[in-house]
């Protein structure tokens, strides 16, 4: 732990770091600091900035602004290999090693050591042995990486990267596949390298790990510094507060004051739902003509809950129930096919065809239902999209324009759109209002509230505890991938969301993930 | 550690398929036989050392027979016609060869293409080139072809070892050590196994690739030789579909057609069973040399679905879902 004012500069220095992308700020002005020996976590919630702040000290983005210095010295690396070489390494969640390659080919490839211009192998494998060894690991350097798990792989990639004398090593999501013993053994393995007096970034979502191993927290948001504490001296709710950018706002729930919590229908039911390794497994119900809203911050578990309720992903706990009938939902057929719709956060990937018209775009999932023996007529496509066009307002009202063409609110609508026209009882939106201006912004939230008071079913993910707070009836908490909390009426307004995301999770943190 | 079972598979079809086909004509296990095998093959035997590097490395290179159709008729003009010494031709199309693979592998490298367009433009152009030289096939008179092909190491039995099967063996020797134990080696499988990776990592990706086209080109140019000895002519239609035949002993060999994996002793194999299938059908005598084409398809089938199983197996256990973000 740092507690005097050192005078040598510290080991990472970055300074009023900027970078755009196109329109987009990425970063403003960001600066961090990393000193000798510490474990310093960078967190953020996604679009924050983290990997891009990454990529630009490693050289793998070029900056528009900012200095970086290494030890006081300025450096600009301009590629992944010549951060390495001015001592920076990063060590990915994907493992950036060659699986197919023998482990101690994967530690020393293009600088094994060589006699008569052969490779010592003998001499490679003793010393890949010896590096290991270093790390607590005993196994035999002649197999294949592959055949090893994540967690070997990991301290593979850190051996590797402190052998070519890495003094910054970025750790990003380290833990993210691995079980609670590989996490301890990737602990004691970061805390020897510091002591060593290597810096250690440590990105993760886990806040759990984070308090657990860290010296020091920078929070991003937005492309922006929001702050840097010592951790010890950081109350979990602050740092949360920090990493939503949330004060303790006063919003409280429009609907909750309006509409009293009467019992409506159940929609759909989910009992002991869940997946090992996915979801901790949780109750939920959904009613007609109510919105329930997913809080929770990053990997909590929100567009994991989502794809089960949908059936994008299959649950192997638990039974769901549509109309009081239990169902299987094994693949987004079956959710579709019980009158189930889904949104999903990536538009761009998993939403909108770009290519396709407005008109395509709307009647795709309508189509899908039918099946391929019932085409829609031309006139009925026609029929469909004019009305969804009207009804949403999607700008510009052209049914045949292509869907890239339009800004991400109407694209949004049209997503939407789709799913209304097979006249769904559900409706899952994860992230509707995410990347569309203020105006479209609050278009979808009076969307969601009409829709809901149709007597749709709506499960909407949303990082924005305001809006979530305006729409939902009701509010399911999430950390942790399991579900933590349930609030409804009067209880339901950011103070108490942020509370829930914050409470010590301590003892089901790791729950379902081992 | 790389590829080895496929390997001892294949090594297993090879001695089975010779003891079977020794069972029905005894005359097979002789030196003589084994030694016809080897000079009828020695030009597919090192064709196919440097395919097994290409696609070790994640590419293919289907330029090859073209590349051997073309040194044919060079060889051939330039000795017959333009009165060159053969050493002096045998340098300038090796030197051509190196160059036209080098080239190939820069337009892969530089313009981010898939091998297999690149190379099939190189396959034509080779091809076409071949035949603005001369499209007759041009008898090769020089002495040096008689001297040499007469050369051979007699083996016990009363086989011959030809000038040109030896030069396959020593080319399938240093390729093996080549890739197996050197720097540029271990490169190639960083390449087959992902090119991202392999340059994060320091491996300098462009120049590997360039150096690997040109390896093939090279050999391949070093085929068109060997195969003018062969056959004592340059002929613009000579070797066509070899690069299918290449690939064919390869994969049969136990490289991956993705890459990542496979070796060079295990292609010498793959050569070697393809060849054992055609003495089988000189034997026999009343088969059309088309089964051959047959036998070898069906074993490709069967190799390739056993290494979609071992690949199926050796992925099961390691992968765990990473975390998807919420």
């Amino acid at each position: 732990m740092e507690n005097s004012p050192d005078p040598a500069p510290p080991l990472l220095e970055v300074r009023g770091i900027s970078k755009s992308f196109g329109a987009v700020r990425a970063l403003q002005e960001v600066d961090f600091t990393l000193r000798a020996g510490e474990i310093h976590a960078l967190l953020g919630e996604n679009g924050a900035g983290k990997s891009t702040l990454i990529k630009v000290i490693t050289g793998v983005f070029p900056r528009d602004a900012g200095i970086v210095r290494i030890s006081g010295e300025e450096v600009a690396p301009r590629s992944a290999k010549a951060a390495l070489g001015a001592g920076i390494a990063t060590v990915y969640q994907e493992v950036n090693l060659l699986p197919n390659l023998s482990v101690a080919q994967n530690l020393f490839l293009d600088r094994q050591p060589m006699r008569f211009g052969i490779v010592r192998e003998g001499e490679m494998r003793r010393r890949a042995k010896a590096l290991l060894a270093d790390f607590g690991l005993d196994i035999d350097v002649a197999a294949p990486l592959g055949n090893y798990s994540v967690a070997i792989q990991h301290v593979t990639a850190i051996a590797r990267a402190v052998d070519l004398s890495a003094r910054v090593l970025i750790l990003d999501e380290p833990t993210a596949s691995l079980d609670r013993h590989e996490v301890e053994i990737l602990f004691g393995i970061m805390r020897q390298l510091a002591q060593r007096g290597i810096g250690i970034v440590f990105v993760s979502h886990f806040l759990d790990q984070v308090y657990e191993i860290s010296d020091r927290i920078t929070v991003l948001r937005n492309g922006r510094l929001v702050g840097e504490r010592e951790t010890v001296s950081l109350p979990r709710l602050d740092l949360i507060r920090m990493m939503l950018g949330r004060e303790l706002a006063e919003t409280t729930s429009a609907r909750a004051s309006v509409t009293e919590h009467k019992a409506r229908e159940i929609c759909a039911s989910f009992e002991g739902y869940g997946k090992a390794g996915y979801v901790a497994p949780f109750n939920l119900e959904l009613r007609h003509g109510e919105v329930v809203g997913l809080a929770g911050l990053l990997g909590s578990g929100r567009t994991e809950t989502a794809r089960l309720v949908f059936g994008a992903e299959r649950a192997d706990l638990g039974q769901a129930k549509v109309e009081g009938v239990p169902v299987r939902l094994q693949s987004p057929r079956d959710g579709v096919r019980h009158g189930f719709g889904y949104c999903p956060e990536e538009r761009k990937t998993d939403g909108i065809i770009a290519e396709l018209s407005v008109r395509e775009n709307i009647v795709l999932a309508l189509q899908a239902k039918r099946g391929l023996y019932r085409p829609l007529s031309r006139r009925e496509q026609d029929e469909i999209a004019r009305r969804y066009v009207k009804m949403l307002d999607i700008r510009p009202p052209d049914p045949e324009r292509p869907v890239g063409l339009l800004s991400g609110g109407n694209q949004q609508k049209v997503l939407l759109a789709r799913w209304l026209a097979t006249s769904p009882r559900l409706l899952v939106l994860d992230e509707p209002t995410r990347g569309i201006d203020v105006g479209a912004h609050a278009e979808i939230i009076r969307l969601i509230r009409e829709l809901c008071d149709e007597g749709l079913a709506l499960l909407v993910i949303s990082s924005e505890l305001d809006e979530i707070v305006t729409y939902s009836d009701r509010v399911v908490v999430l950390r942790d991938r399991a579900h933590v909390e349930e609030l409804a009426g009067e209880a339901i307004d950011v103070g108490h969301i942020l509370a829930a995301i914050a409470a010590d999770g301590a003892a089901t943190a790791h729950e379902g993930r081992a | 550690m790389k590829g080895l079972p496929p390997v001892l598979i294949t090594a297993i079809v090879l001695v089975a398929g010779f003891a079977l086909c020794a069972m029905q004509f005894p005359n097979i296990a002789s030196t003589r036989v084994v030694g016809n095998l080897l000079t009828d093959n020695a030009f597919l035997g090192i064709v196919a050392t440097g395919m097994t590097f290409v696609i070790i490395s994640g590419g293919i290179d289907l330029s090859v027979g073209s590349v051997i159709g073309f040194t044919t008729v060079f060889v051939a003009l330039a000795i017959e016609r333009w009165g060159m010494p053969p050493l002096v031709a045998f340098v300038a199309i090796l030197v051509l060869s190196a160059a036209f693979g080098a080239a190939m592998g820069a337009v892969i490298h530089v313009f981010d293409l898939p091998p297999f367009i690149v190379t099939l433009a190189g396959m034509f152009l080779a091809r076409g080139a071949s035949f603005l030289l001369s499209t007759e096939s041009v008898p090769i008179t020089a002495p040096v072809y008689s001297t040499v092909s007469d050369f051979a190491l007699r083996m016990p039995g009363g086989g011959r070892l030809t000038a040109i099967a030896i030069v396959m063996l020593a080319i399938v020797i240093g390729g093996a050590l080549l890739l197996r134990l050197t720097r540029f080696g271990a490169n190639v499988y960083a390449l087959g196994g992902n090119r991202t990776t392999a340059s994060l990592m320091g491996v300098a990706v462009g120049k590997m690739t360039i150096k690997i086209y040109m390896l093939s080109s090279l050999l391949a140019g070093i085929a068109g030789i060997v195969f003018s000895f062969y056959t004592s002519a340059g002929y613009s239609l000579s070797a066509v579909g070899v690069e299918l035949d290449t690939i064919a002993a390869v994969v049969i060999g136990g490289t991956l057609l993705t890459g990542g994996q496979g070796s060079v002793i295990g292609t010498f194999l793959g050569v070697l069973i393809q060849g054992l299938i055609q003495t089988y059908i000189n034997f026999d005598g009343t088969l059309s040399s088309w089964w051959t084409k047959i036998a070898t398809g069906v074993l490709l089938f069967a190799f390739i679905a056993l290494q979609q199983g071992l690949v199926a197996l050796a992925r099961r256990p390691v992968v765990k879902s990473a975390g998807a973000a919420s």
